[in-house]
């Protein structure tokens, strides 16, 4: 499978009075045609900031993204424009990110016409099909979002983002807004949208559970950098980063039983401001080691299609 | 049976607009006993919130509340706001989901835990100060003589709700009423969370009513539970019974909708439809239009809570209550 999206060292540094802020540090990662790769982590581990660099909505400081075989950095901006008519992004609200003074079809109908002039007959067309692929009928059309639960905005939040066809999702915590009853309905209906579009997914979250449900890869990120990727499955049932072990130790199970196993975490994730000189986790790490706070571990490979960044990483054991 | 600390009877609140009446909360009834973890569950808009107002008589105006609401004996409907000065903060404390903007950015936090002291307790300022760093040692806040002055923005969102915990607890409440604290936290912070809250109540004794729409959150904190649907409790009982084996339709299906962390692929369960418009409840049932297991007497009556066992209760015309009641009866007569 050839990548579709290939980041090498992106980097996103912020100004502050206090000095410097690294959200991304120097992340490399690819998702392939029809693959979705989820990003996890913490907030203000710079996850969001991921997603708004690979868009350009955000300026990276370094590093390069580049889209259908195009580096983003290099090209000119009409044809950065043309490219990222293929990119497109859910955000988590969806009261926030629908215009409330909006109908749904111009909600939709937007960005056909920003790109391609659509309007009329043939705009309508294109809305209704979108609208129906989401599950909304054309009598949603004429309506403001005001009309709709949470669930049914997400969706329109969703008609959006595949209005203009795009080949990759960035999807931004796009239940995290929602009941749980909803979420299940937004989560399958994603499923199903991928398999029938052949749609490419970033989906970022902190909930493990529809992480599991949703992608194929994932990546945990900490204080900007990644520290550890794989498959989902191997990665959740057999974590190697300290860190993803914390995480899945951390979600309270729905088995009364099982609320024993309810392990938090020493601490709160350091201010990027003064971040350890070593290994980031390194000081809420239960393993750690003299030579874990000295340097920053490398992020090596440990299997096939899977790497960590830890210099003592968990003992792995074969799939059962 | 040991002692009640709150104690609601068909509490009902109202909210009048024009033209027409939002029932945020509909004969709600539930008791929690002293040293009692209580879950209360639901979906956004099911009225756990306005319920847990109530009980503190913080319903907002043009909200009106009708039935009966006991809070370690004394009675909190009806009263005037100067009745009821000793009740918040002293009898029962309430925290919220976002500690960023329950706490006034304006003052430290070490001030503001003072002054919910000195309202209560008659202190000088140096024995409040002595107290208020008790309370944030109780709560684990690091480095609590430091943390004493500073601004609610030089802390992080965890240590904001631990802040939040130490004022509720200042003045030694019995009941602690919690609406969703660890909802806006990271799921480490929410552990770190969920294991105070456990502590604190086994040492101190302390009553929880612990409000929340995670039923992982409540899984792994809560003694007993009270499922909300619609502004009523449809279902009450023990952990892990009624996890287990839940009566209502809506707790069975709310269950299964939870994504669990070794799931897999398998699709996802929702539950079809959408949660009613409280001004405009269907006949009946309120869960009737979603309910597969639905029939005509549910489309026509609402159904009335069903004892089923040891403490547990549903309110649904199909709960299978017959055999428990029947166990019920033999145990009276033997």
């Amino acid at each position: 499978m050839s990548a579709l999206l290939s980041v090498r060292e992106l980097s996103k540094v912020y100004k502050s009075r206090q000095g410097p802020v690294r959200a991304v540090d120097s992340i490399s990662f690819d998702i392939a045609s029809g693959e979705t790769l989820a990003l996890v982590g913490e907030s203000g581990c710079g996850k969001s900031t991921v997603a708004l660099s690979l868009l350009r909505l955000i300026e990276p400081d370094g590093g390069q993204v580049i889209f259908e075989g195009a580096d983003f950095g290099t090209i000119g901006e009409a044809r950065r424009q043309r490219l990222r008519r293929n990119m497109s992004i859910v955000f988590q609200n969806p009261y926030s990110s629908l215009d409330p003074k909006m109908r749904v079809r111009d909600i939709v109908g937007e960005p056909l016409l920003t790109a391609y002039g659509l309007r009329g007959k043939e705009q309508r067309a294109r809305v209704e099909g979108h609208l129906r692929d989401v599950g909304l009928g054309p009598e949603h059309m004429a309506r403001y979002p005001h009309e709709f639960s949470g669930g049914q905005r997400q969706r329109i939040a969703i008609a959006r983002a595949l209005a203009l066809e795009p080949r990759l999702l960035i999807l931004d915590e796009p239940t995290a807004a929602l009941d749980v009853s909803v979420q299940a309905q937004v989560l399958n209906l994603l499923r199903s949208l991928q398999d029938r579009l052949g749609l490419s997914y970033m989906f970022i979250s902190h909930n493990l559970a529809t992480v599991e449900y949703i992608a194929d890869r994932v990546m945990v990120m900490y204080l900007g950098r990644i520290v550890e990727s794989g498959p989902v499955k191997r990665v959740f049932a057999h974590p190697a980063h300290p860190y993803t072990r914390a995480l899945i130790d951390s979600i309270p199970s729905t088995d009364p039983r099982l609320r024993h196993r309810l392990k938090p975490l020493r601490g709160e994730v350091p201010s990027p401001l003064n971040a350890p000189p070593g290994c980031p986790f390194a000081p809420r790490c239960a393993r750690v080691m003299e030579a874990c706070l000295a340097a920053k571990p490398p992020f090596d490979p440990i299997e096939q299609a899977r790497s960590v960044a830890c210099l003592y990483p968990l003992e792995q054991e074969a799939d059962s | 049976m040991s002692e009640v600390v709150l104690e609601i009877r068909d509490l009902s609140v109202d909210f009048p607009g024009l033209g027409e009446t939002v029932r945020a909360v509909r004969d709600c009834s539930l008791s929690v006993r002293k040293g009692e973890i209580m879950g209360l569950v639901g979906e956004s808009g099911s009225g756990k919130s306005v319920t847990a107002m109530a009980c503190l008589g913080l319903v907002p105006p043009p909200g009106m509340v009708r039935g009966s609401v006991e809070v370690a004996g004394r009675q909190v409907v009806g009263r005037a706001h100067g009745e009821l000065v000793d009740l918040r903060g002293g009898i029962a404390a309430m925290i919220f989901q976002n500690p960023g903007s329950a706490l006034n950015p304006y003052f430290t936090i070490g001030r503001q835990i003072t002054d919910a002291i000195v309202c209560h307790r008659d202190l000088t300022p140096r024995a409040a100060r002595v107290a208020v760093i008790e309370t944030l040692r109780l709560v684990h806040l690091p480095d609590p003589e430091i943390a004493i002055d500073k601004y609610p923005h030089q802390l992080s969102g965890g240590q904001l709700q631990r802040a939040m915990i130490a004022m509720a607890m200042a003045c030694e409440p019995e009941l602690l009423i919690a609406d969703e604290p660890t909802t806006a936290l990271d799921v480490t912070i929410q552990a770190q969370i969920i294991v105070l809250l456990r502590d604190l109540a086994q040492e101190t004794g302390l009553t929880i009513l612990f409000i929340t729409h995670d039923l992982g959150v409540v899984a792994s904190l809560c003694d007993r539970v009270a499922v909300m649907y619609a502004g009523t409790i449809v279902e009450t009982g023990p952990l892990p019974e009624l996890f287990d084996a839940p009566a209502h339709p809506y707790t069975e299906r709310l269950m299964h909708t939870v994504p669990r962390m070794g799931g897999g692929k398998a699709e996802l369960a929702y539950i079809k439809g959408q949660v009613p418009n409280m001004a405009h409840l269907p006949k009946g049932c309120a869960f009737h239009t979603r309910c597969a297991y639905a029939t005509e007497v549910c489309r026509e009556q609402p159904p009335a809570a069903r004892v089923l066992g040891d403490s547990r209760l549903a309110a649904c015309h199909h709960a299978l209550g017959a055999l428990h009641l029947r166990e019920i009866a033999d145990r009276g007569a033997g």
